[in-house]
């Protein structure tokens, strides 16, 4: 079994918080996004709101030390104790001020003696009187939250996306929680495989814009066309940025034959073979921590498998153990742990995630049978999992943490696939 | 013999000599049973052949049609039509259809000799045809030739190779392609690989290259230009049913033809 965080989850309790005033009304907004935003974390348990004590404090100020045994208000015993055995808490308020949103927010350990020690962070978030600003001031409270323990937050992230939704298969963005969904090009084409550079500043994808499948690269905004040379071919795609931005891996076929891997430069100049097999090989994914290291799909056992080798093509390994077909490798943004998806156990085109341990072959399953189920993409907290699944029904993209837990569907609409979330 | 007898003998003569060939018996001016029997009148003149009529209905044609020819002759013991046609009876019609314009000469030939007379059929080549018509032939659109012409060749799952049906279909393809190609001397035909739903969607891409490049490569081998050709994947991205059977999935594992 893959961890990707050690030892036993801690306990976070987090009351609904109450606003004054116009704040009242953005309150079941506020309370749902700071716990979602939370517990999308992946590094707590969240404790039931059901055990809550009846009195809940709403500012360090609020909390009352036990005078001789007998309860003066509000205390940290109270929610570290038996009923609740939280950890951790979080109280707040919000309120209108100068014409804006305001959430006061603070973060207790209540496993303290007082509230000196217990106190871990207070601060103040301010945002428009809307639904965004709801969202953004919960939001950021979550993310700080979650920053104190060490987890790099998918607050701020977003995830690109393939959608027909408009007609045509077009890229799309959303926020990481499925926010915010928006139409980046308008091709009326097909356009598939997206990329992002790891500084998110620049976006690959395949596109039929001139006939046959060729490489279109643009600002991540999608707003403008960067310069490519697609190489004289009848497919060219799959694109990867390298970690430095500097190069682009692709899959193309060169002087006949087989879709093989090719290096290039970002504007496709200095096209040059890695690969070269009688195998259709694409989807080359460079180790985000190690640059020389490149996963890739290859078909030259049989059916697609998962590969790894060298920048320059040497030392090539297959990391499938070769029964039925395996696609879409994915790194953890530690460059040590890869997904992807395979149909190992299933029939052909029922796909699963599975995460493997690079170095030692362990080999975690965690999608089983519920449809279709590819393009694993990790977060940029390395906890979560984007992917594409039918098990709605209909293709969307959904989230989960990487145990398998906390799924979460993102798209509704149309068929939706292929996601790739910021770095 | 007196004058006004020898008069009106003579006068018998020439009445009877105008008489001669005519169906009713001319009418005898002037009847003289008394007329002394003329001694030793001298031999009738010998008779040539007359050629009453000789005509060919209607004067022109269009090859392949025919045209009659008509005639009657009198005085004559054998009557002949050139241009392979020979011996007649001295009336009579003929239907005729030659392929280029011809004189026939019809000769009479009789104890007074040979009379003759030609006519001629004139007769044109066939109109070209109608220019609607070549048009026709090329406004049949690239689109439509290919369409109603090339049919898919299918494949197996995960695999380029071309069957045997695919085989048999791409060598009928390749001779509607001759035809395609002669009508449309600047057409480019597109070869599209299309994969099923199953396989992953990148992968795809290069598997339905590898498809339409078989089936260019076998056509190629079958002596046809690739720069003809073009060939293009769409992976699994336009399926042409979406449901979850062997039968739409082989449905969907196909090389396309379509006109670029």
């Amino acid at each position: 079994m893959v961890k990707l965080s050690g030892g036993q989850q801690a306990t976070i309790a987090i009351p609904d918080f109450r606003g004054s005033g116009e704040a009242q009304a953005w309150m079941p907004l506020i309370n749902l996004t700071l716990f979602e935003g939370v517990q999308a974390g992946g590094l707590f348990k969240m404790a039931p709101k059901s055990f809550f004590p009846l009195t809940v404090p709403q500012q360090p100020q609020d909390w009352k030390a036990p005078v001789g045994g007998r309860s003066m208000g509000p205390w940290l015993t109270d929610w570290s104790g038996a009923t609740v055995k939280a950890n951790y808490m979080a109280i707040g308020y919000t309120a209108v001020q100068n014409g804006q949103l305001v959430l006061f927010g603070w973060l207790f350990d209540v496993t303290q003696a007082d509230v000196a020690n217990a106190q871990m962070f207070g601060k103040v978030y301010l945002g428009s009187i809307d639904e965004a600003g709801a969202t953004k001031i919960a939001r950021e409270f979550a993310a700080d939250i979650l920053a104190r323990f060490g987890a790099k937050s998918l607050i701020g992230s977003s995830i690109y996306f393939v959608s027909n939704r408009s007609g045509s298969k077009e890229i799309w963005s959303m926020d990481f929680d499925g926010a915010n969904q928006k139409q980046l090009t308008r091709f009326n084409s097909i356009c598939i495989t997206p990329a992002l550079s790891l500084d998110n500043s620049k976006l690959a994808f395949t596109s039929f814009l001139k006939g046959s499948p060729g490489i279109t690269v643009m600002t991540a905004d999608a707003k403008r066309r960067l310069s490519f040379s697609n190489p004289e071919s009848s497919v060219v795609t799959a694109p990867e940025f390298s970690p430095d931005g500097k190069l682009m891996l692709l899959s193309t076929k060169i002087g006949g034959g087989f879709s093989n891997v090719f290096s290039a430069n970002v504007d496709g100049s200095n096209l040059k073979r890695i690969t070269t097999a009688r195998a259709v090989e694409t989807e080359p994914k460079i180790n985000p921590k190690n640059s020389s290291e490149v996963l890739f799909v290859s078909g030259r056992s049989g059916q697609g498998q998962v590969y790894r080798m060298n920048m320059d093509g040497a030392n090539i390994e297959r990391l499938t153990d070769g029964t039925g077909q395996a696609a879409n490798p994915s790194w953890h943004p530690g460059g040590q742990i890869m997904a992807m998806s395979w149909n190992r156990g299933f029939e052909p085109g029922n796909f699963n995630i599975f995460m493997m341990e690079a170095a030692k072959r362990e080999l975690t399953q965690l999608t089983h049978g519920a449809g279709r189920n590819v393009n694993p993409v990790w977060g940029p907290d390395g906890l979560h999992i984007a992917f594409c699944s039918t098990r709605s029904g209909s293709t969307q993209i959904w989230t989960m943490l990487a145990d398998g837990t906390q799924l979460k569907q993102l798209t509704t609409t149309g068929r939706n696939e292929m996601p790739v979330w910021t770095h | 013999m007196s004058r006004k007898q020898m008069s009106v003998a003579l006068l018998a003569l020439s009445l009877s000599i105008f008489s001669v060939g005519c169906k009713k018996p001319a009418p005898v001016a002037v009847k003289t049973p008394s007329a002394p029997t003329p001694e030793a009148p001298p031999p009738p003149a010998k008779l040539a052949p007359a050629i009453r009529s000789f005509a060919v209905e209607p004067t022109s044609i269009i090859a392949g049609q025919s045209a009659n020819l008509v005639w009657g002759v009198d005085n004559a013991d054998s009557v002949s039509i050139s241009g392979g046609i020979g011996s007649v009876p001295s009336t009579g019609t003929r239907s005729v259809s030659p392929a280029s314009t011809i004189t026939y000469r019809l000769s009479a030939t009789g104890p007074g000799g040979t009379t003759e007379r030609s006519v001629t059929l004139s007769v044109s080549a066939p109109p070209p045809p109608p220019r609607e018509t070549p048009r026709a032939t090329a406004a049949k659109s690239l689109t439509e030739m290919v369409t109603s012409m090339l049919a898919d060749v299918y494949f197996d799952y995960d695999k380029s190779d071309v069957r045997e049906d695919g085989r048999s279909q791409l060598n009928k393809n390749a001779e509607a392609l001759r035809q395609i190609f002669a009508a449309h001397p600047s057409g480019i035909v597109t070869v599209e690989g299309h994969c099923d739903e199953r396989g992953s969607a990148e992968y795809n891409l290069g598997l339905g290259d590898r498809r339409s490049s078989s089936v260019k490569e076998y056509l190629v081998n079958l002596g046809l230009s690739g720069d003809r050709l073009k060939v293009i994947s769409y992976g699994n991205e336009k399926p042409v049913c979406s449901v979850a059977s062997e039968d739409c999935y082989q449905k969907n594992r196909h090389a396309h033809f379509s006109a670029n």
